[in-house]
């Protein structure tokens, strides 16, 4: 599918408000190659936010939704917390779930969806809270990859529960004292990443989102992997910074201050062989397209 | 005991089922007396999904002029586009759109004392048909495409085209033959 099937009746064009006209526009809904150097130059699929100044999880958002290989066939389901309070702002669609429910009911979407449609690529992709996704949802989340359920499940990562005030989540660091848990973590981050490849995830990916270009490559990366072969899983961290007590301008840097090599958000990958293969697959298909739309232009040249 | 809904040919005004006839005579005069007379699109028609929805967008264009054209100085038609349905929070701007879960701001922000929905999903209308009934002294009619809206002080069924073109004939004829209410209602509607 692409743009043509989201246009503006003619003649009650001039009353719909200006985010709709430019999403049909300038949005990059079709668009093959789509991906984060898009913004700036094409309408964001979202319209604005409801975050905190500076919280990294907007950034996040941004990059997400600019890195979607297919966003006009992709149903987004949330959970409640603070990326809930984003999506009605989201031009993807999108289904908000009872907290921790968000695996379950990807599940019957995504199945739906493809009886539904047979003939249609449609991808779904989760994207919650660690409170959600580790805590309160994680037989949801097990099970659904325990099935092999296609889809992608995306964590924010902040390690507590920031909506309801900071309170200790699976994924907080051993020790770490939170407005809500003033006693201390008394045991180590759950590690989610090893889980989901021991549960049967084809790509897991933990990283922060200080890069843009890795967060297009993750995620075009796991929604592929997701819609041929299987679950795939992105942790990414998404700093509360308020809860650790940065200012607005201190998101990126703690990022990157947690994502050198001997700390906790280094870049680590598993992809499976089949994944592996399918992505090889990929890569040699964009070099042919790229090889013939070079000879293209050196003829015409 | 509830409202039934109106059986083909028929339309409710209050609860009561009347003639569709009757209803299009109803209608044009709540538009001609009200202050701010307003047509709210929704998504079925805003976007041009298929040939159909475009020329009702057409013909609900059609009948917003012919408000324009038949209403005395200091009534002001307008028409409030409901984009989709997402909550939009934290942020709405009343005047230009009207959205699903609350659209008594955009009732109260315009001042709008009669309304008429078309091109919305049936539950859509009816939370919102709620919303407005249960918060403003708006009138409210529904142009429903389906069965009709129990939920709209009166309510056509199987809306058309030519159901659209109707309503505008009626309004037409029947211009300048009710008075309007220059001030407008209790909750600023
Ligand atoms: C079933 C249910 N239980 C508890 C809550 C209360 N609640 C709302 S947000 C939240 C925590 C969210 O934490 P997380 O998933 O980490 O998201 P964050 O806000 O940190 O991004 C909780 C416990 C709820 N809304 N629903
Ligand atoms: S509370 Fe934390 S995670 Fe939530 S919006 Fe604010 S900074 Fe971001
Ligand atoms: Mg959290």
């Amino acid at each position: 599918m692409s743009k043509e099937r989201i246009k503006i009746s003619e003649d009650l064009y001039d009353i719909m408000p200006s985010d709709y006209q430019d999403l049909v526009k300038s949005a990059t809904y079709g668009k093959e190659d789509r991906g984060w150097k898009d913004i700036g130059n094409s309408k964001e699929l979202i319209e604005q936010h409801s975050l905190c100044a500076g919280c990294p999880e907007s950034m996040a958002f941004r990059y997400i939704l600019a890195s979607l290989p297919n966003p006009e066939d992709t149903v987004m389901v949330g959970s409640t917390g603070c990326t809930s309070l984003v999506f009605p702002m989201v031009a993807v669609h999108n289904i908000h779930s009872l907290f921790g429910n968000q695996n379950a009911i990807a599940t019957g979407l995504k199945r739906a969806l493809s009886v539904r449609f047979p003939g249609r690529t449609k991808d779904v992709v989760v994207l919650a809270g660690d409170g959600a996704t580790v805590d309160i949802g994680l037989d949801m989340t097990l099970q659904a990859w325990f099935r092999q359920e296609k889809f992608t499940t995306i964590c924010f990562d902040n390690e507590l529960y920031a909506n309801t005030g900071g309170q200790e989540s699976g994924l907080m660091q051993k020790g770490f004292v939170a407005k809500m848990a003033p006693v201390g973590k008394l045991f180590d981050k759950v590690r989610l990443p090893e889980i989901a490849r021991e549960s049967g995830c084809h790509y897991v990916i933990q990283c922060t989102v200080s890069k843009p270009s890795l967060i297009e490559k993750v995620v075009r990366n796991a929604v592929m992997i997701a819609r041929e072969i299987g679950p795939t899983y992105l942790q990414l961290y998404t700093p509360c910074i308020l809860e650790i007590g940065k200012n607005s301008m201190e998101g990126l840097q703690e990022m990157r201050d947690s994502e050198k090599p001997t700390e906790r958000f280094a870049y680590r990958e598993y992809i499976s062989e089949p994944a592996k293969q399918l992505l090889a697959e990929v890569s040699a298909k964009d070099k042919e397209k790229k090889a013939a739309a070079k000879q293209l232009a050196s003829q015409g040249a | 005991m509830g409202i039934c809904l109106p059986n083909p040919g028929e339309a409710h005004i209050n609860g009561v089922i009347v003639p569709e006839e009757k209803a299009y005579e109803e209608a044009a005069k709540q538009f001609l007396m009200a202050k701010v007379p307003t047509l709210f699109p929704g998504p079925l028609v805003l976007w041009a999904w298929n040939e159909k929805a475009a020329k009702k967008a057409t013909a609900i264009r059609h009948l917003y002029n012919t408000l324009k054209e038949c209403v005395q100085p200091g009534q002001t038609p307008m028409l409030i586009p409901m984009p989709d349905y997402r909550p939009k929070y934290p942020k709405i701007n009343p005047e230009v759109e009207i959205n699903p879960n609350h659209p008594n701001l955009t009732i109260w922000h315009n001042k709008i004392d009669c309304c008429m929905f078309i091109g919305v999903h049936c539950h859509q209308a009816n939370l919102s048909l709620k919303i407005i009934r249960g918060g403003t002294s708006c009138y409210t009619i529904a142009m429903c495409a389906q069965a009709g809206h129990e939920d709209a002080m009166l309510s056509f069924r199987d809306a058309s085209v030519e159901k659209i073109m109707k309503l505008a004939d009626a309004v037409k004829r029947l211009k300048g033959s009710v008075k309007p209410r220059l001030t407008s209602a209790k909750h600023g509607a």
